[in-house]
């Protein structure tokens, strides 16, 4: 439609390279910036900038999960366990060193980084099913170690209560000015991850996805790569968790089970594997569906049961329809959100012809 | 063909008794071989012979049980994989072993691994060296590219191309590390006469133009007879003959190995 690529000619390999080459898609990005930077913060209220929040977290742990299931082709069910290694990291910093965020998140993302190197020296010898396993055995053994240590967990609920995040003096303490604070940090992932992708490390990294054998015999070195790939996953989890600490306000392996694992393998998955445009989709899609479902069954849900019933249903009918949904997409679009969208592109390209 | 470039060179690469079991078989029994610098040296035989194995010890993809590779003096024959690459051999795959997912062009960039440097997190902020390095590499990738004449196919996913394409690109792959000994499997199966014509010509142009050293396994007959400067013939894992096509053409083992009878005067 308006997106025709047709006519520009780089002249230099450098301006080829660029993340964005094409004139269009600078303007689109510009303008996405300016939305989410400018408008939106503008004119949303304090809930929506919350769930944007909550986006904007998810698609860093998103990311992280999808360098290493998407882009390596390494199955990982303990990305949660690292994004709780991050967390409480963090909290521990913040409160007894007293540190700032533009400390704690680093090393947030450094302990996970070396915990998942930790985990990943074992289970990275072995491949598929039997690495899903091993990794899950990482979700339970460092969730049971952080709480029964109370110096890591901080005592009997195993929470500890975060300071705010600390900018210039001020602190951030609502979520609109908690806005600012993630979205900054998740376009920094977001950056690096493109980043990354693009150049020798994650060329290495789909490499091994791609083919194995052949990446070790073109000298990549297979194991290694895999390590430094669990360990910019673990880190980005670590991040994310962080950011999710600041964002409660509080430090809590109850937020870092199983189920956020898998909640973020659903992530990836509807997203896309081994699409950075994957990640973010799947982060909007799986973080937003509870509250859609949630906002419509509210609204016209009383048109089919009592009031009293509702409350009650909205949570049976949250499960019935995100495990509904995952199957549909699985069955109609494999590859995911990110391929539904070329795919819609595609058809728009050529648009009014159809070659 | 013969002893033009082959004679009178270095030894690039020398096995020395090489044995190889998987097993209670044995695949490759004691053989024996030099490569020399700057020649194009074939490795032919039945199915099943142990070429492919031979290959596979060479790159270290299998370590021999029995005696030694050695490359360029270095003795390669308990290195990994990984590390025979970044000293200087490269090679493609009888079945194509391509990165399906990327483009040509990244394929290629793939074959330079091992002489690029930026780490995680110069990728991660992909700003100066790590930027340089990418166009520096991406030039000299190019260069092979317009060698290979895949200009027009270089952003095209390298699973999408057709059979003798993706040949092609393996063999800009293994090109783009700068290979001092390249190692090709049946560059040439399953090709048409036109196909086949083709990659005859970049392999001399590659072995001529450049000086690569190169090791090839081959069934086309005609092709081997060509463009070698030596054949090995090799037999139930085993070699039963060695020398210029012209002498191996003549050697009665070799005709009884592919007939199975004396009778016959010339390999097909």
């Amino acid at each position: 439609m308006f997106h025709r690529e047709s006519g520009y000619f780089n002249t230099t390999y450098k301006a080829d390279m660029a993340l964005y080459p094409l004139p269009i898609a600078k303007f689109a990005i510009a303008a996405i910036l300016v939305l989410f930077f400018v408008v939106a913060p503008y004119f949303l209220d304090e809930y929506y900038l919350s769930i944007i929040n909550l986006v904007a977290i998810a698609i860093v742990g998103a990311l992280g999960l999808n360098i290493l299931v998407g882009y390596t082709g390494q199955i990982s069910i303990g990305h949660a366990a690292f994004m709780s290694v991050g967390a409480y990291t963090a909290a521990n910093l913040a409160t007894k060193l007293d540190l700032p965020f533009w400390l704690t998140l680093p090393a947030g993302g450094a302990m996970a980084a070396f915990i998942g190197i930790l985990v990943g020296i074992p289970s990275l010898r072995i491949k598929g099913l039997y690495l899903a396993i091993a990794t899950l055995a990482a979700q339970f053994i460092i969730e049971w170690v952080i709480n029964h240590t109370p110096t890591i967990s901080g005592g009997v609920a195993a929470s500890i209560e975060m300071p705010p995040p600390e900018f210039l003096g001020k602190e951030l303490v609502n979520q609109a000015e908690l806005y600012y604070f993630l979205m900054v940090i998740m376009v920094i992932a977001l950056v690096g991850a493109m980043n990354l992708i693009r150049s020798r490390i994650g060329r290495s990294f789909i490499a091994i996805r791609d083919q194995e054998i052949a990446a070790e015999i073109i000298g990549i070195n297979v194991f290694k790569t895999k390590l430094i790939a669990f360990a910019v996953s673990s880190f980005y989890a670590g991040v994310c968790g962080v950011m999710y600490t600041y964002y409660l306000g509080i430090a809590n392996y109850e937020n870092f089970q199983l189920i956020t694992s898998i909640d973020y393998l659903a992530m990836v998955i509807i997203g896309g594997l081994g699409s950075i445009l994957g990640s973010i989709l799947g982060a909007i899609f799986i973080t937003m569906l509870p509250i859609v479902i949630r906002l419509l069954m509210e609204t016209f849900g009383s048109i089919f049961v009592d009031d009293a019933a509702l409350a009650q249903v909205i949570a049976q009918f949250r499960l019935i329809i995100f495990g509904g949904l995952i199957i549909v997409f699985l069955v109609v679009e494999p590859d995911g959100l990110a391929k539904l969208w070329q795919n819609i592109r595609n058809y728009f390209r050529f648009w009014p012809f159809s070659y | 063909m013969t002893d033009t470039a082959g004679s009178g060179g270095s030894v690039k690469l020398k096995l020395d008794g090489v044995a190889k079991n998987f097993g209670g078989v044995r695949a490759v029994s004691g053989v024996s071989a030099e490569v020399k610098e700057g020649e194009i040296f074939s490795i032919i035989g039945p199915n099943g012979a142990g070429k492919t194995t031979i290959l596979n010890m060479t790159s270290g993809f299998y370590h021999p049980d029995e005696g030694s590779i050695n490359f360029e003096g270095t003795d390669i024959s308990q290195t990994l994989p990984s590390k025979i690459a970044s000293l200087g051999i490269s090679r493609t795959f009888q079945n194509i072993a391509l990165f399906r997912g990327l483009t040509v062009l990244e394929n290629l960039m793939l074959g330079r691994h091992v002489l690029m440097k930026t780490g995680v997190l110069a990728a991660f902020a992909y700003w100066g060296p790590a930027q340089r390095e990418e166009v520096e590499h991406r030039e000299r990738v190019e260069e092979i590219i317009d060698f290979l004449k895949l200009t027009d196919l270089r952003k095209t996913p390298a699973g999408a191309l057709a059979y003798g394409l993706q040949k092609r690109v393996e063999l800009g792959r293994a090109l783009a590390s700068e290979p001092r000994l390249l190692l090709l499997d049946e560059p040439m199966a399953g090709m048409n006469q036109e196909e086949k014509e083709d990659m005859v010509r970049y392999v001399l142009d590659v072995n001529q133009e450049w000086g690569t050293t190169i090791a090839l396994i081959e069934h086309d007959m005609g092709v081997v007879m060509d463009i070698s400067d030596h054949v090995m013939v090799m037999d139930m894992g085993e070699r039963i003959s060695f020398g210029t096509p012209d002498e191996v053409r003549g050697d009665p083992r070799v005709i009884e190995a592919y007939l199975g009878t004396t009778d016959h005067k010339e390999v097909a």
